[in-house]
């Protein structure tokens, strides 16, 4: 009796706040601290695809506080009203993200989210493998490296790469367009080893392929794990991404989600999250303070005048489906 | 009286998992929702059956028949040894087969992939007995061996379960009437057995046709399959519409081979798993 006591007063006294994020995404210890700071209990849930945590949270019943989807994603959410505003003000540290990353296409005046790591889509290459110059998307269509290339099994980013070769915006809503990108990836079909999602980057470290389209972070991974692995971002542009942070609706400790955003973008917490994950970190506080090799590398941090071709992805709406197809013709051929 | 009470627990879940689910799948298969509303219409049937998307249905049916096949021609052996007289160690192989089924699917299908990479296992093993290298992952081979190595249990229990439950009696009787050991199998044996067979196709074929990671994993995404473009739909696309027709199509062509295999499994009514 007395300990029910205790326990329900305890609970009455400690807030909790319900995390979702992805999986392997932040240093866990941090959330401790957070605990231990603010006096809020932290519950932490994660999640693999970004379609998995927006079908969690459409269909109700989770109670999340923050979540953290990706941009594309967030437009989605945003339109479908499943967001609540969140309060600048309540969040200080926003003042330390680069203003280059503020106010970004799918949230121009960040009244629902800010960003949590960024990063960009470019090419992981084996150095003793590869000896041409990585500048190009063409390098992935070059018959030289023939059953040595991986793609993404994922239609925007594979059919993106196809447009970015053929000087297209990755956003296209052009039929023709989409049909031209479509062709490009059935003639390349033949050059490519397999298409792969999270076991690419274990397949670079073996040195399974030489060539491999994939995001930053994950290239950051593998060539921690294997030093002849290298990664460039094409000349023709890029996909530049961002994974924020965001309250949906009928979130029931608001207060706790911002004062967590603002924690996150500490500078020592955010420098930590950025050495932990090997994700770029938008902060630029907590940059400065990276060592110097990783603050300096092109691949993970790179300048301004890399991204002037860079784009985000934009959420197509119906278009999606042409996208489907497309990527069923070319996975069919 | 008392009977249909103690059922009232299973039809409420049945009812709340099993009917209305499949409503909800022939509810959005004959729908479509655009920006201006929701209508009933076949457009998702329609558009399934264009060819890119048979394309897709046969090379999922062809890679689920042989697959299939190769169970039957591997797992019914096994199953008859264990149920030999001769072998007494039936329970080891039994357990063989049901231990690695313990571990999860998923992890199963990711140790295929270290060992048929190129620099994997088993090419280490072959290139140290000088022996030429052997490239088949990310091929429909390896596709195959993956769907055979995870289902084939489910080949050679149902089998092993009626061929053990023959009457040795009607084997003798056949041999003292002089039959050869070749005409006792495919004279007495082999029709007897024909329930355990028709189960263990079924299993097999029914979760080989829908798959999606094992052509995902071992065939490297390169063979799209029924079960990856279901997947698709309901996650990635979103078009849950389009993604319950296909659901509907592969329901249908289940319920159309299982009336086919209960065909031959009339004549006898022996146990099987179902």
């Amino acid at each position: 009796m007395i300990l029910s006591l205790v326990l329900s007063g305890c609970k009455q006294d400690k807030p909790t706040l319900h995390v979702y994020n992805w999986g392997d995404y932040i240093d866990e210890s941090i959330l401790e601290e957070f605990e231990k700071e603010m006096g809020i209990k932290v519950v932490y849930d994660t999640f693999a695809t970004n379609e998995d945590m927006y079908v969690k949270i459409k269909s109700g019943g989770s109670s999340y506080d923050i979540i953290f989807p990706s941009d594309y994603m967030l437009t989605r959410m945003r339109e479908e009203d499943m967001l609540e505003k969140i309060d600048l003000d309540k969040i200080p540290n926003h003042k330390y993200l680069e203003s280059r990353f503020m106010g970004t296409e799918f949230d121009p005046n960040n009244e629902y989210s800010l960003p949590y790591m960024w990063g960009t889509m470019g090419i992981l290459y084996n150095t003793t493998m590869v000896d041409d110059k990585v500048d190009s998307w063409d390098i992935l269509w070059d018959p030289k490296y023939a059953k040595e290339i991986l793609m993404l099994d994922s239609q925007r980013d594979s059919i993106g790469a196809a447009l970015l070769k053929l000087g297209y915006s990755l956003n296209t809503l052009d039929p023709q367009e989409l049909t031209e990108a479509g062709n490009l990836l059935k003639q390349q079909k033949p050059l490519v080893l397999a298409y792969v999602v999270d076991e690419g980057k274990d397949k670079m470290v073996a040195g399974e392929a030489a060539l491999a389209l994939t995001w930053s972070g994950e290239a950051a991974y593998a060539r921690e794990e294997n030093e002849d692995l290298a990664y460039a971002i094409p000349k023709e542009g890029t996909n530049i991404w961002f994974d924020v942070m965001a309250i949906p609706k009928g979130a029931k400790n608001k207060d706790g989600a911002l004062k967590f955003m603002d924690f996150l973008h500490r500078p020592d917490i955010s420098l930590r999250n950025a050495e932990y994950t090997g994700y770029a970190t938008p902060n630029s506080a907590a940059k400065v303070m990276l060592p110097e090799e990783v603050r300096n590398d092109l691949g993970s941090y790179p300048e301004e005048e890399d991204l002037v071709n860079a784009e985000v992805f934009v959420n197509l709406g119906r278009t999606l489906k042409e996208y489907d197809r497309i990527w069923t013709e070319v996975k069919a051929h | 009286m008392r009977k249909s009470s103690a059922m009232v627990p299973y039809l409420i879940w049945m009812a709340l998992f099993i009917v209305i689910p499949l409503l909800l799948v022939v509810y959005y298969a004959f729908t479509v929702t655009t920006p201006e509303g929701t209508t009933w219409s076949f457009e998702n049937f329609t558009r399934f059956f264009e060819p890119i998307y048979l394309r897709v249905l046969w090379r999922s049916l062809a890679l689920a028949l042989i697959s299939t096949l190769i169970c039957l021609l591997l797992g019914y052996p096994v199953a008859m040894i264990m149920a030999g007289n001769a072998f007494s160690r039936k329970n080891v192989i039994m357990l063989l087969f049901v231990v690695p089924m313990w571990m999860n699917f998923l992890l199963r299908t990711y140790a295929w992939l270290a060992i048929l990479e190129r620099n994997g296992f088993l090419n280490v093993l072959l290139s140290s007995l000088s022996l030429p290298r052997l490239n088949i992952l990310y091929t429909n081979a390896a596709v195959i061996l993956g769907m055979v190595y995870n289902f084939l249990p489910f080949m050679v229990l149902p089998i092993y379960s009626v061929l053990s439950k023959i009457d040795k009696g009607v084997v003798e009787a056949a041999g003292d009437l002089g039959a050869n050991s070749v005409k006792v199998f495919t004279r007495v044996i082999f029709p007897l057995s024909l329930p355990g067979v028709v189960s263990g196709i079924t299993m097999v074929f029914m979760p080989a046709l829908t798959t999606f990671v094992i052509s995902r994993l071992l065939g490297g995404g390169q063979f799209t399959l029924i079960g990856n473009l279901i997947e698709q739909q309901f996650l990635v696309v979103g078009d849950w519409g389009f993604g319950s027709a296909i659901s509907m199509v592969m329901i249908i062509l289940i319920l159309l081979s299982m009336a086919i295999m209960s065909f031959f499994e009339d004549e006898d009514k022996e146990a099987t798993l179902w």
